[in-house]
């Protein structure tokens, strides 16, 4: 089983590190994973994005053709990798900034009010933490405790953003299971 | 026995420990071989020869290693500061200097000469300037003086064609990692032996740990300079101190000479 | 990731200049460097950093530099002194597009500056190029070793997207210096000993003579000792890519799209670039139709490839320069194309 994960959105939405937590949870777990950044000038102003390919077996490219999952974070991701979703795959569209869909019905959409539930939890600056909770709970790659571990790990000694991160990642898993 | 005194020898002058038993390859008249036994004898009498790691520059003193008496490395054209650096960090007990010609100090070399300097790398650097590239056959050097003939300043060099000579000693003094500079001349006893004095004291300032010193000679090159060697002293105490006047530059060592 | 894999591996020694796309490691070891007694410097330029590496292994340092594709143009005239004067040092170079300033996207465009020596003089430089973070990380070791067993600056070859590519890694077993065996060359005072020199300068051509067959002795040692490669899926295959570094990973994920349909593919993955494994890729192309070959440039390692294989096999090219990064469906479509022979994607190449 292969999954491959691409987050895009513009640069200071913490587009890289829902990849990282993704990846370090990833890594925790026991399981092989790659985590591939777009960087560079791309990364100072305008869009940025990573893909995050997790598989039990043994990972030849970390760049992928076609993304299981996309999480686009604003209207250009959507419009660039959203014609490459692989046929039933996921789309997570940030809801608080984008209210268009993918031109296709082959997909599932699931969208995030990203913004508004952060405030729910203290700050709209969770609103990455958010995404990350919803698309783990939703796909299952990581359950709410590796979630959590992965952020942690990913941030490693900025230990005073665990609180409000984990509470962000809570308010995205419930969000999930709400609409269930 | 007779009643004749015995004859007793002792011995006044011989060759430092720190020079090897070689012929130089060095013209006569050249301030090489002088400043060569000026740091050997440095060397002897604060008894370093056994931990000395020298650095030889890319010029006429290229081939140094064949007469300096212990451990040394040849270094790319006006890298030796940067390479002495490597050395220094790696084994900061033992004495590191660089012997430098002006094309490889002044001109080739001039980033790696200055921040060497300026990070006060516990370094004792000889600088030669004879204002000429002697290896490649009488060149224009960065020190060359305004006027004087090089094989590529046909009728003397020329300040708006040719540019200014550079006196990076004072440049280096703006330097706050710089204890000590001095410019002293080759050319004549008094001056050589104000020389070994400098040189001495530049040693002690890594001795001491109180950073980077260099000590500038006016050295002759009487084959690219197109004279006897004695004119090529007169050349230097008449002329060529008018452009590079001798005396302490920088000197924040606290030292009582 | 590099840099905790040199400092375990016993580099004691680092001097680099900043340039993107490999800050990550100066910036690492300015901080690691110091908790282990060594030594980090940010030298003035590439030039002076790869002088302080000469001075640091000539004293006796494991030393480390490292840059990208520019910044290692300006470091050649001290690797060929390194060679020269016979001294270990590895350069780690995380190539970008060019040539000039170029870009900092994931090119691999300096194969022939890599492999070909890129300084002066009749010398060569062993090539190290890992496809992933695991290998890297053994790599370094290696890279060391090889280093000082040949007395040679050796070269890490990577490019922009194994630079900036996470993974879990394990790392081996930490090596202290002090372990290492002691070099009877370097230069530590002349106490107790003859004074040593180290230099490159030979002006006598008898003896220049000897130094040039002495280092081309060494060199035919490592090629016959060091020549790295793997394979997967070679047995049995009509086509097989060749493909170094993370290009090979794209290739073997193409590898993978395919599976099932049409011929079966394999892949040939050189490790050591210098020695290239000419006679193992001349051996297999014997029993193939095809040879396809895929590079992040506009066609270098092809010219090795061509020399191993010559006309055992057809010979197609892929090249994907200046930084873009094509996706596996994108290889397997050049691919498919090697197998039909439409040419729509890549080239054939005449021999």
């Amino acid at each position: 089983m292969i999954t491959r994960t691409i987050f895009s959105g513009f640069g200071g939405q913490g587009v890289l590190l829902m990849g990282y937590v993704l990846s370090h949870g990833a890594m925790l777990k026991g399981v092989n994973v790659t985590y591939f950044p777009a960087y560079g000038a791309e990364m100072r102003g305008g869009t940025a994005n990573c893909t995050v390919t997790i598989s039990d077996r043994k990972i030849a490219s970390p760049v992928a053709s076609q993304p299981d999952i996309l999480v686009a974070m604003n209207l250009p991701s959507l419009d660039k990798f959203g014609p490459t979703v692989v046929e039933k795959g996921l789309v997570f569209i940030n809801s608080s900034l984008v209210n268009e869909e993918p031109p296709r019905d082959d997909v599932e959409v699931v969208k995030v009010p990203t913004l508004e539930l952060a405030n729910e939890v203290g700050s709209e600056r969770a609103a990455n933490m958010v995404m990350i909770g919803a698309v783990c709970a939703k796909s299952g790659l990581l359950s709410l405790k590796e979630t959590i571990e992965g952020m942690k790990a990913a941030l490693k000694a900025k230990e005073k953003f665990f609180d409000l991160n984990e509470k962000g990642i809570r308010r995205g898993f419930d969000f999930i299971n709400q609409a269930r | 026995m007779s009643g004749e005194p015995a004859l007793k020898y002792e011995k006044v002058f011989g060759r430092p420990e720190s020079l090897k038993d070689n012929y130089t390859h060095y013209c006569p008249g050249c301030g090489h071989s002088i400043a060569h036994r000026l740091v050997a004898e440095c060397i002897d009498e604060l008894g370093l020869r056994e931990k000395t790691i020298g650095v030889p520059p890319v010029g006429c003193a290229v081939l140094a290693y064949n007469y300096f008496n212990f451990d040394m490395i040849e270094a790319p054209h006006g890298r030796p500061l940067a390479l002495a650096t490597g050395i220094k960090r790696t084994v900061p007990d033992k004495f590191v200097f660089t012997y430098q010609g002006d094309g490889d100090l002044a001109a080739i070399g001039t980033a790696e000469t200055i921040h060497a300097a300026n990070r006060g790398e516990r370094i004792s650097t000889v600088f030669i300037n004879n204002a000429i590239y002697g290896m490649t056959g009488g060149q224009m050097a960065p020190t060359t003086l305004l006027g004087q003939e090089a094989t590529t300043t046909p009728g003397g060099r020329d300040a708006r064609y040719h540019g200014q000579p550079i006196d990076i000693s004072r440049m280096l003094a703006v330097c706050d990692g710089v204890v000590y500079i001095e410019r002293c001349s080759l050319s004549g006893v008094k001056q050589i032996r104000s020389a070994k004095r400098a040189i001495k004291k530049a040693f002690r300032c890594q001795l001491d740990d109180l950073g980077f010193a260099l000590v500038e000679l006016l050295s002759p090159c009487p084959t690219n300079w197109k004279m006897s060697p004695k004119q090529a002293w007169e050349w230097v105490n008449k002329v060529m101190v008018n452009t590079y006047p001798l005396g302490v530059i920088k000197d924040t060592t606290g030292y009582e000479d | 990731m590099l840099g905790e894999a040199a400092v375990l591996a016993g580099c004691r020694f680092y001097a680099g200049y900043p340039i993107t796309p490999q800050n990550e490691l100066p910036e690492y070891l300015s901080g690691r460097l110091p908790q282990v007694g060594g030594t980090f410097i940010q030298g003035e330029s590439e030039i002076a950093s790869i002088n302080m590496i000469i001075g640091a292994t000539a004293a006796g340092a494991r030393a480390m530099t490292s840059s990208s594709s520019p910044g290692i143009s300006l470091k050649q005239e001290g690797i060929s002194y390194l060679a020269g004067m016979e001294l270990p040092a590895v350069i780690a170079n995380t190539m970008r597009g060019g040539p000039g300033l170029g870009n900092i996207a994931p090119s691999a465009a300096d194969y022939f500056q890599a492999t070909r020596g890129g300084g002066h003089g009749d010398y060569r430089t062993p090539v190290l190029a890992p496809s992933g973070c695991q290998e890297l990380a053994e790599m370094t070791f290696l890279a060391f070793d090889i280093a000082d067993k040949y007395r040679t600056p050796v070269m890490i070859l990577g490019d922009g997207m194994m630079g900036q590519t996470m993974e879990p890694v394990v790392f081996p077993d930490p090596i202290d210096p002090k372990d290492l065996p002691r070099r009877d060359y370097i230069l530590d005072g002349c106490k107790g000993r003859e004074p040593r020199a180290i230099y490159s300068m030979i002006l006598d051509i008898n003896l220049m003579y000897q130094h040039n067959l002495k280092l081309l002795e060494k060199y035919e040692q490592i090629t016959a000792n060091e020549t790295r490669w793997d394979t997967v899926g070679t047995d049995g295959a009509e086509i097989v890519v060749v493909a170094y570094g993370t290009a090979a990973r794209i290739a073997e994920s193409a590898i993978e799209e395919l599976a099932g349909r049409g011929p079966k593919i394999g892949l040939f993955r050189p490790i050591t670039l210098w020695p290239f494994p000419t006679k193992q890729l001349r051996s297999l192309s014997e029993n193939v139709s095809k040879i396809a070959v895929f590079e992040f440039s506009a066609g270098q390692m092809l010219e090795d490839v061509i020399m191993s294989v010559g006309d055992r096999a057809e010979i197609y090219f892929y090249g994907v320069p200046g930084g873009i990064v094509p996706t596996p469906a994108e290889v397997a479509g050049f691919l498919s194309s090697v197998n039909s022979g439409d040419g729509k994607v890549g080239r054939r190449i005449e021999v």
